[in-house]
């Protein structure tokens, strides 16, 4: 086969070749045998390589040069310059500008995709997308160059920590669960997530599910597992499909099965749906649910490490834990390590919802301010509207205030606040959330999700949910605050699991930073953020008012009366506080009282 | 496609998945790729990759390959599609429904010239 | 999605989604989904039929059907009364909320008259809330049977459901 050191491609589209792009084709050749080149320069027709309104267009390679616009007399020059002298000729040369939109400026400076470094670059249904950017090799480097022990060695020295909220450290697990002396062993990932607001693992999972199922492999032959379970909930169908494309792709080529890339390893993995309860999150009520039962937790000890699904030592962890695995056998810890804080190594990934101006999912290092993450990376708060607080951790989260703002998000810094990291859902407020409403949103999602199996949980946060509701009702009474304080005290220490743990959280901390809404609720009947419909009142602004109907002829129940080109009113006793008169007015006549 | 059976097979394995890549970024080829997560389903994206397709056999276009990918991260933009011409640097747009769709096909992909208002920074 | 008649179709359908996802105690999630897929809710007939052609004693295997309706009425996704032709299912968790979600949920019950878990008159409509599906930047979110719909307005609601019959 011919070796040459330089490839000259000529397009030869209509365009070029009106151009005169025969005419530059035939001079290359004429030039390059004159000047004894044609052994080592390859000239080829090709087609598209720039817009052709500046044709001739010629691409070299190996250097990647793009010139255009030269005619049949420049090319002697040009080979002279380039092919002999090594100089590129710069006036034929097309410079390729970057089109970036001044408006909304750079994106997101501050990330670092490790877990989502795949996303939206590969084709997640093609695993050959997937090896070309190393995929499956730290399964290979794991299985023929690390003992199970060194892998457990490398996950525990890297500090990765259990991305599903718990924070418990992966290798630390991983060694638990190796040293249970039973078989079968068995592999779960947790990719039940319910969190409203969280979805990072969406993400991964239908972008890049190749980096959990490695993860998974190689967990597995660290702790001697046979068997694996991706347990994923049922609202993510993509997400379901994607996984068993990847997974019959991986057999095919030999990363499941018997005898794993030719060693005696075993492994095999299924994808288990949900069926919509956000309690199977909960890693107990998980493995119930593969067991085809109803998802209610179990106490533990004894934990899954020990005594999980079907009885058998199990390894439960998250889809984001998993889908760091691949990169820290093939990086290293200390790479892993040197980013994050000094208990929370790592990255982590959050997704950034509610009032801000750029909401969506971002990864990066533990350790930044929420300051950093809502003002710069998300773009501050919509609309030009003041930050209020902010929900991290899920519905059993605690809420963060403007004192918080420059707190660095890792594991013990959240719970030492009254919050914590949770899959990482950051739900961003502004001041038109009513704190009162957003603790009762929560506490209806938490009583909804409740299993029912245990009486603090399954009474005790209808009982708070019911006093939440009458305050925003506008019929709270002195004594219901405290009546609440007690509530969640006995829920939160009484439950079994982390749902009724939890769940008062939202509560108590909506409480602990804005006491003084729900006081203005109970004894004022005000909702200082104009929101809940019974303590609020839709006022006609009588300066402004031009009289021209519109609200009045749009009211579903006739509460607006007025003249024609005279000031209107509205009856607080008829108003069902729709908001539509609002809507429709076009002088802004019309305002929200409490 | 049989099995890999030792790590000298998965390393070629590797070069060969990353020769394939690099032929589909060959100059002359063009790559269409339409984000297809969820969020991207939600926002219209499945009319998005219809539109691209239907443009392709209308217009009887060759040397365009269509792929599609998971979740960019730029949800609130979402349709999102990426022109990539040969090897250079991507070109990504934003809130791509189907008549940008065929403006961009139309413009960028046969005329070369990227359609400035939704193109977003990269 | 056509509904096929009760009388006919229980019996294979519950065959086939036995087939598909197995006879043992753990394949009963699966297999309810799918009976639920084809009906829209799982039905009495069903569960019966279940425990029918899977109860076999000599095999060690026990399956009752208050086990079954135990996971039928446990799980969200799985109904055990029947629902409209199309089910509408919207997401009023928090970050949907906060950019408008409840002007979209006010709306589509008032523009149905119905509220949530029940079906129109009829039949055409179940309106249902869901839990989060995990789009909450492109919330508000509405899940027409299996279409997602991103960025919904008040003002669009109309328009969606136009265009299911």
């Amino acid at each position: 086969m011919a070796f040459y050191r330089s490839h000259v491609l000529v397009c030869v589209d209509p365009e070029c070749l009106a151009k005169g792009a025969h005419e530059v084709l035939d001079a290359l050749q004429d030039e390059f045998v004159a000047q004894g080149l044609l052994d080592e320069i390859q000239v080829l027709e090709t087609s598209r390589i720039g817009g052709c309104s500046d044709g001739p267009e010629m691409m070299v390679y190996p250097e990647g040069v793009h010139y255009h616009g030269m005619t049949a007399d420049d090319i002697p020059f040009l080979v002279e310059e380039h092919f002999l002298k090594g100089r590129i000729v710069e006036r034929f040369r097309e410079v390729v500008k970057p089109v970036v939109d001044e408006e909304l400026g750079p994106l997101r400076p501050k990330e670092v995709r490790v877990v989502l470094r795949n996303c939206g670059e590969i084709d997640p249904n093609n695993i050959e997308d997937y090896l070309a950017t190393d995929g499956y090799q730290a399964l290979g480097k794991a299985l023929f160059e690390m003992t199970p022990e060194k892998v457990i060695e490398e996950v525990t020295n890297s500090g990765l920590r259990g991305r599903g909220g718990a924070g418990f450290p992966a290798g630390r697990k991983w060694g638990l669960t190796r040293q249970v002396n039973d078989s079968p062993k068995y592999m779960v990932c947790n990719a039940d997530e319910g969190d409203p607001g969280a979805f990072m693992n969406r993400r991964v999972l239908e972008g890049d599910p190749h980096s959990v199922i490695e993860g998974m492999i190689i967990g597995a032959y660290a702790i001697g597992a046979s068997y694996g379970y991706i347990y994923c909930r049922a609202e993510y169908p993509v997400a379901v499909e994607t996984l068993n494309i990847a997974i019959k792709q991986a057999h095919e080529f030999g990363f499941l099965g018997n005898n794993i890339l030719g060693t005696d390893f075993n492994f095999d993995l299924e994808v288990r749906v949900g069926a919509g309860a956000f309690v199977c999150g909960e890693e107990t009520a998980l493995m119930a649910s593969i067991m085809g039962k109803r998802g209610e937790p179990s106490p533990r000890p004894p934990f899954p490490s020990v005594k999980g699904v079907w009885g058998k030592p199990t390894n439960n962890n998250n889809v984001e834990t998993y889908s760091n695995i691949p990169q820290i056998i093939s990086n290293g810890a200390a790479w892993y390590s040197s980013m994050g804080t000094e208990r929370s190594k790592g990255t982590k990934t959050f997704a950034v919802g509610g009032n801000v101006v750029k909401p969506g999912l971002i990864e990066v290092p533990m350790g930044i301010t929420l300051r950093e993450i809502i003002f710069e990376v998300a773009g501050g708060i919509k609309d030009g509207k003041k930050y209020k607080a902010v929900q991290t951790g899920g519905p059993m989260g605690g809420c963060l205030t403007e004192q918080h703002l420059d707190l660095p998000l890792d594991y013990e810094a959240l719970t030492q606040a009254g919050s914590m990291m949770g899959s990482g859902g950051l739900v961003v407020m502004d001041e038109t959330s009513c704190m009162v409403d957003i603790a009762r949103f929560f506490m209806d999602f938490t009583q909804a999700e409740s299993c029912g199996k245990c009486t603090p949980c399954r009474v005790g946060t209808r009982r708070i949910l019911e006093l939440l509701q009458k305050i925003c009702d506008g019929k709270g009474v002195d004594g219901d605050i405290e009546r609440l304080e007690n509530l969640c005290y006995e829920v939160a220490r009484n439950s079994l699991c982390g749902l009724g743990q939890g769940a008062p959280n939202p509560v108590l901390s909506t409480l602990k930073h804005f006491r003084h809404e729900y006081e203005a609720h109970i004894y004022e009947k005000r909702c200082p953020a104009k929101v809940c419909r019974p303590l609020i009142r839709f006022e006609i602004q009588a300066p402004t008012c031009t009289g021209c109907t519109v609200c009045a002829r749009n009211c579903p129940v006739e509460a607006i009366s007025g003249e024609r080109r005279q000031a209107h009113h509205i009856d607080a006793d008829t108003c069902i506080r729709c908001g539509i008169c609002m809507q429709v007015c076009n002088f802004n006549a019309i305002a929200v009282e409490s | 496609m049989p099995a890999i059976k030792s790590l000298e097979e998965l390393k070629r394995v590797r070069e060969e998945a990353l020769q394939k890549k690099k032929m589909k970024a060959a100059p002359g080829n063009i790559q269409v790729v339409v984000a297809m997560g969820t969020c991207g389903i939600a926002a219209g994206a499945r009319d998005t990759m219809k539109s691209v397709l239907n443009y392709i056999e209308t217009n009887n276009l060759s040397g365009v390959t269509v792929t599609q990918t998971g979740c960019i991260g730029k949800c609130e933009q979402e349709p999102i599609v990426q022109i990539i011409f040969g090897d250079q640097p991507k070109v990504t747009y934003g809130k791509v429904n189907t008549d940008v769709a065929q403006q961009i096909m139309k413009q960028h992909v046969q005329n070369g010239t990227p359609v400035k208002d939704y193109v977003l920074p990269s | 999605m056509a509904v096929p008649t009760i009388e006919h179709d229980v019996v294979s359908v519950v065959h086939a989604a036995i087939e598909k996802h197995g006879r043992n105690r753990d394949a009963m999630i699966p297999v309810l989904s799918e009976i639920n897929r084809v009906f829209g809710y799982v039905p009495g007939e069903a569960i019966r039929e279940v425990r029918k052609q899977l109860h076999d004693p000599a095999r060690q295997v026990h399956i009752a059907e208050s086990q079954l309706y135990a996971l039928t009425s446990f799980y969200d996704m799985l109904s055990t009364k029947p629902r409209g032709r199309h089910v509408i299912k919207f997401c009023e968790n928090a970050p949907c909320h906060v950019v408008g979600g409840k002007a979209v949920w006010d709306g589509l019950r008032e523009m149905l008259s119905l509220n949530n878990g029940e079906t129109t008159p009829d039949n055409k409509w179940t309106l249902v809330t869901t839990s989060c599906l995990g789009l909450c930047s492109v919330g508000p979110v509405l899940l027409i049977d299996d279409d997602m719909y991103g960025n919904v307005t008040p003002e669009q609601v109309s328009e969606i459901l136009k265009r299911y019959e």
